[in-house]
C-alpha cells in the first residue's frame, strides 16, 4: 500500500522541570501526544514511534521563566501521508447509492462518492444486502466488509479524512483484483490453464449478454472451480 | 444505508406524494441544492421551510419532514457548508425531543451520513448530538412523568447508538467527542435536572461501546464539577459569599417562616433543600447518580479500571482540595464495593504518597490525613491491613526521629507531626479491633511507639489535643505503653501548636471522611461507615469514661437517650436532613444554649471537620 513510510527523525523533546523525576515516561508521553495527528514538519500522520537512542545524555536547559529542558532524541517514525493518485487499501464499512465509506488502517475514514465510482459499478440490493457489482465482471463485487483498493483524490489533514475515487481501472475489490491479475499472468503456461481461462471468459460473456440468475452463476462458478481443480491435479 | 427497497416504495404510494420514488426525490433535492450555487433558491428555500418547527404539525407536515430528511440523507455530498448555511442551521436547531420516533430515526440517519461524508461536519454532527443530551426547556418538567421517561429513553438510546455508528464510520470521532462533551457541561449554576441529565449521559458514554476512548475523560470531568459544587457549599448548605458570620447566622437569627423558636436549624436547612435547586441538593443527586454508576460498573466487572481513573482524578484534584467535604466519598464507596482490590489499593497509594518525599509537604500531609480518616471509618477494611499500614507509619516515624535530632518545631517537622497524629487517630478508632485479634495484638504491642511519642520532637504536645487525650486514654486502658506525663488540655480542641503544624489549610484538623451530611448519599455510605459513637459504646465496659459527655444543664436534653447524644461525630446543629433516625429530629438546640453545648460535647466527640471552629478554614 502506498502512503506509508518510515522516517528517521532527530527530535528534541522539551520537558517541564517537574518531569525531571521520570524523564523517560515524560518523553513517551510527549511522543504519544503526536500519535494520530498530522504533523506538517514530518509531513504525515504519526502512527508509531520507536526511540532509537538518546543522542547524548545532556539536555539543554532553556532560559526563561520556566526552565524547560530539551532532550535530543533519534526516533524512527511510521508515517502515513496519502497524496493524490496514490492507491490505498481499506475495508468497506458502509454502502449506499450515494457513497462508499471505507476505513483505512483502522483509523482513517475515507469516502468515495457516487460520481467518483466508475460506470462499471452498479448499485444493487442483492439478498437484502447493498452491493456494488461490476457490470463487466460478474464476480467483482463490493459489499460491506470487502477490502478495496482505491485512489486518493484529496486528504483532509485535520480530521484525517480521505476523499477517494474508484475511477482508475486497477481499483476495486482487492480479492478480485489479485485473482484477476494472477490469471492474466499465467497465460503462457500450459494449455489446460488456457482452457480454464476460456471458461472464465465465456462466463463473462454470459453475464454481459443475458441476465443470469444467482443460482446459475453459482452453479457455473462451482463447475469451473471443479474443472480447475481437476485440471490442476 | 441506501433505502432503495421495495417496502419503502410501498409506503410512499400510500402517501400523497405517491408519484415519486425515493430516487426521484433524491434527485429533486440534489437539483435543488445545486441550483443554489447558480442563484436559484426557490426549491431550496422550500426545503428549508419544511425543516422549521411547527407548533402542532399535522400528519402531512410530519410526513413531509420525514421525506425531506430521508432525501437529504441520500444526497449529503451535495450539501455545501457555505451555500447551504440556512439548511444546516435549521437542522442544527432541530431537537430530537420534539418529534416522534420516525422523524428521530430520519434525523439521526442524516446526521450520521453527514458526519461520514465530510470531515467538516464531524464536529458539527457531534455537537448536534450532544445538544440532545438534555431536553428543551419546555419539556424539562415532563421528565418526572412516565411519558417523559419513555421519551427520554427513546431519544437517548438513539443518540448513543448514533455515536457508535459514527465511530464505526469515522474511527477518530470519539477522540473529538470528549472535548466537546466536557466543554458543554452545564455550569454549577444551571438547574439541577439539567446537570443531572447531562451527567447521566456522560456516565452512559463512559460505560458504552466507545467508553474505552471517551470514558477516560468523562469521570474526571464529572469529579471536577462535583468539587466545584462541593466547595461552594457553606456550612448552612446554601450558597454563601460571606462565611465569617455563618454560624451565628444559622443559629442565632433563625428567621424561620413559622416562627417556631425551637425548630431545629436542621429542619430549616431541610426545607431549603427541598426546593431542589440548592447546590447541596444538586451535589447530593449527582453523587447518588455516580454511586449507582459505580454499582453498575461493579456488576459488569469493570470497577477496577474505573477505579484507576477515579484514583488518578482523586490524586490530581480531590486530594488537595481541602474544602471538599463530600466528593471524596466517591472513592470511599468504590472501595466499599470492592474491599479486597480497590479498598487495599487506595490505602497503599496513600501510604506511598506519604512516605515518598517526591511530593510537596501539603500533599503528603493531606495524604496521611486521608489515610487515617479512611482506615478509621471504613468498616470493610480488615484489621490486618490496618495493622500493616500502622507498622509502615510507625517505621517511618521512627526513622524520622532517629535521623532528626532536634527539638519540637511544629512548622519544620509538620509532615512528621501529621504522621503521628494519623497514627493516634487511627488507633483511637481501631485499638479495640486490633487488640481483639491475638496476632495483631502482638504486632501492635511490638510496635516501637514509645520512642516516637517521647522523642525530643514531642508529638504529644504538638498534635491536636483531643486526639492526643483520647489516644492516651485508650492506650492506658489497653496497656500499650506507659507515659509519665499526663496531659490536661482543658477541653481544648486545638492548641496553638497544632495550629502551627496544621498550617494555613489547618491540616491538623483535616478529617476528610467525617460523616457525610448529604441525605441521599449518606444512605449509601451508611452500611460501610464506622461511627465514633458505636465505637465508643463498644468500649463502654472500660468504665473509664461516661457515655454522656455532656453535663448539659438544659432540660431539653433530658429527653434524649444516650445514643442520640453521642450519635455521629458532628455538632447536632449541622445534621441537616438526616431524618433516618426519628429521635434525632426531636433534638433541639435553642440558640442560647449553643456555647454550652459546644464545650460540653467536646468530651464525647472525636474532632470533626464539620464544626464551627474558629479556624480560618471557614473564611
Amino acid at each position: 500500500m502506498d502512503g506509508l513510510k518510515v522516517s528517521k527523525a532527530n527530535l528534541t523533546v522539551y520537558l517541564h522541570p517537574s518531569k525531571s523525576i521520570d524523564v523517560s515516561e515524560a518523553i513517551l508521553r510527549e511522543l504519544s501526544s503526536l500519535l494520530f495527528t498530522f504533523s506538517e514538519v514530518l509531513d504525515g500522520v504519526v502512527l508509531a514511534y520507536d526511540i532509537n537512542s538518546l543522542n547524548n545524555k545532556n539536555a539543554k536547559i532553556l532560559s526563561g521563566v520556566i526552565p524547560y529542558f530539551g532532550v535530543p532524541l533519534s526516533v524512527d517514525l511510521l508515517l502515513f501521508s496519502p497524496k493524490p493518485h496514490m492507491l490505498l487499501e481499506g475495508k468497506v464499512v458502509k454502502l449506499s447509492q450515494e457513497s462508499i465509506h471505507v476505513v483505512v488502517l483502522g483509523f482513517s475514514s475515507a469516502v468515495i462518492t457516487e460520481k467518483d465510482i466508475r460506470e462499471e459499478f452498479v448499485y444493487k440490493t442483492k439478498h437484502e444486502q447493498d452491493i456494488y457489482a461490476s457490470k463487466s465482471h460478474k464476480r467483482h463485487v463490493i459489499k460491506v466488509g470487502t477490502m478495496i483498493r482505491f485512489s486518493v483524490k484529496s486528504f483532509d489533514e485535520e480530521i484525517l479524512h480521505i476523499y477517494g475515487s474508484l475511477m482508475p481501472d486497477h481499483t476495486g475489490s482487492i480479492h478480485w483484483l489479485e485473482k484477476h491479475s494472477d490469471l492474466i499472468s499465467h497465460t503462457d503456461r500450459n494449455a489446460k490453464k488456457r482452457e480454464s481461462e476460456g471458461e472464465l471468459t465465456t462466463l463473462k460473456q454470459d453475464s454481459i449478454d443475458g441476465k443470469l440468475s444467482p443460482l446459475d452463476t453459482a452453479q457455473k462458478m462451482k463447475k469451473s472451480k471443479k474443472q480447475k481443480i481437476q485440471e490442476e491435479s | 444505508m441506501g433505502r432503495v427497497s421495495g417496502t419503502e416504495k410501498q409506503e410512499f404510494t400510500e402517501m400523497e406524494n405517491a408519484e415519486f420514488s425515493d430516487f426521484q426525490l433524491i434527485c429533486h433535492v440534489r437539483d435543488a441544492l445545486s441550483a443554489v450555487t447558480l442563484g436559484d433558491r426557490e426549491n431550496y428555500d422550500e426545503l428549508v421551510g419544511y425543516l422549521h418547527r411547527k407548533e402542532s404539525p399535522n400528519p402531512d407536515e410530519i410526513a413531509l419532514l420525514e421525506t425531506t430528511l430521508k432525501a437529504l440523507s441520500g444526497t449529503v455530498s451535495s450539501i455545501d457548508s457555505v451555500h447551504h448555511e440556512s439548511l444546516l442551521s435549521a437542522l442544527y436547531r432541530m431537537s430530537l425531543w420534539n418529534y416522534g420516533t420516525s422523524i428521530m430515526d430520519a434525523l439521526i440517519e442524516l446526521i450520521i451520513s453527514l458526519a461520514a461524508s465530510n470531515g467538516k461536519y464531524i464536529d458539527w454532527s457531534l455537537e448536534l448530538l450532544v445538544n440532545n443530551f438534555t431536553p428543551p426547556y419546555h419539556l424539562m418538567n415532563n421528565l418526572k412523568q412516565e411519558i417523559g421517561i419513555e421519551k427520554k429513553n427513546k431519544v437517548l438510546s438513539r443518540v448513543h447508538a448514533a455515536f457508535e455508528a459514527i465511530a464505526v464510520l469515522v474511527p477518530l470521532a470519539p477522540l473529538r467527542l470528549s472535548p466537546i462533551v466536557v466543554q458543554r457541561m452545564p455550569l454549577i449554576y444551571s438547574k439541577g435536572p439539567e446537570i443531572l441529565m447531562y451527567v447521566e449521559n456522560m456516565l452512559k458514554l463512559e460505560s458504552g461501546a466507545i467508553g474505552e476512548i471517551v470514558g477516560v475523560t468523562m469521570l474526571p470531568a464529572i469529579v471536577d464539577r462535583l468539587i466545584e459544587l462541593d466547595v461552594e457549599i457553606g456550612w448552612d448548605g446554601l450558597l454563601h459569599e460571606d462565611a465569617k458570620g455563618i454560624f451565628e447566622m444559622e443559629l442565632d437569627d433563625a428567621e424561620l417562616e413559622d416562627g417556631d423558636d425551637n425548630m431545629l436549624a436542621a429542619e430549616y436547612l431541610n426545607r431549603k433543600s427541598l426546593e431542589g435547586n440548592t447546590i447541596a441538593d444538586k451535589l447530593d443527586s449527582l453523587i447518588e447518580l455516580t454511586f449507582l454508576h459505580l454499582e453498575s460498573c461493579q456488576s459488569s466487572g469493570r470497577l477496577s479500571e474505573v477505579f484507576d481513573v477515579l484514583l488518578r482524578s482523586f490524586k490530581r484534584t480531590i486530594l488537595n482540595a481541602y474544602k471538599s467535604k463530600f466528593t471524596q466519598f466517591l472513592v470511599f464507596y468504590a472501595c466499599a464495593l470492592d474491599p479486597e482490590d480497590c479498598g487495599v489499593k487506595f490505602a497503599m497509594v496513600l501510604t506511598e504518597m506519604f512516605v515518598s518525599n517526591v511530593y510537596p509537604p501539603n500533599t503528603r500531609m493531606s495524604a496521611v490525613a486521608y489515610l487515617a480518616s479512611y482506615l478509621s471509618r471504613a468498616k470493610f477494611v480488615s484489621a490486618a491491613l490496618v495493622a500493616s499500614i500502622l507498622q509502615r507509619l510507625v517505621d517511618w516515624c521512627l526513622n524520622y526521629c532517629q535521623s532528626h535530632d532536634s527539638i519540637m518545631n511544629p512548622r519544620a517537622h509538620q509532615v512528621f507531626y501529621s504522621g503521628c497524629q494519623a497514627l493516634m487517630y487511627m488507633l483511637c478508632f481501631r485499638m479495640r479491633s486490633l487488640m481483639d485479634a491475638p496476632r495483631l495484638k502482638m504486632q501492635l504491642l511490638n510496635m516501637p511507639m514509645e520512642p516516637i511519642l517521647q522523642h525530643k520532637l514531642n508529638p504529644l504536645k504538638v498534635c491536636l489535643p483531643t486526639v492526643v487525650v483520647e489516644f492516651l486514654r485508650q492506650a492506658k486502658a489497653a496497656k500499650l505503653f506507659m507515659t509519665s506525663e499526663s496531659f490536661a488540655f482543658d477541653d481544648m480542641l486545638e492548641s496553638d501548636l497544632s495550629r502551627a503544624f496544621g498550617g494555613i489549610y489547618r491540616l491538623d484538623m483535616f478529617f476528610p471522611f467525617d460523616p457525610c451530611l448529604l441525605k441521599k448519599s449518606e444512605s449509601y455510605i451508611r452500611p460501610h461507615f464506622a461511627r465514633w459513637s458505636k465505637i465508643k459504646c463498644d468500649g463502654a465496659d472500660d468504665g473509664e469514661f461516661s457515655e454522656t459527655g455532656s453535663e448539659a444543664s438544659d432540660d431539653d436534653f433530658a429527653d434524649m437517650n444516650e445514643n442520640d447524644m453521642i450519635e455521629g461525630d458532628m455538632m447536632v446543629s449541622v445534621q441537616a436532613g438526616l431524618d433516618f433516625d426519628p429521635d434525632l429530629n426531636r433534638m433541639s438546640i435553642t440558640p442560647k444554649n449553643k456555647p454550652l453545648l459546644y464545650l460540653h460535647q467536646h468530651n464525647a466527640r472525636m474532632p470533626a471537620r464539620i464544626r464551627p471552629s474558629t479556624s480560618p478554614e471557614s473564611l
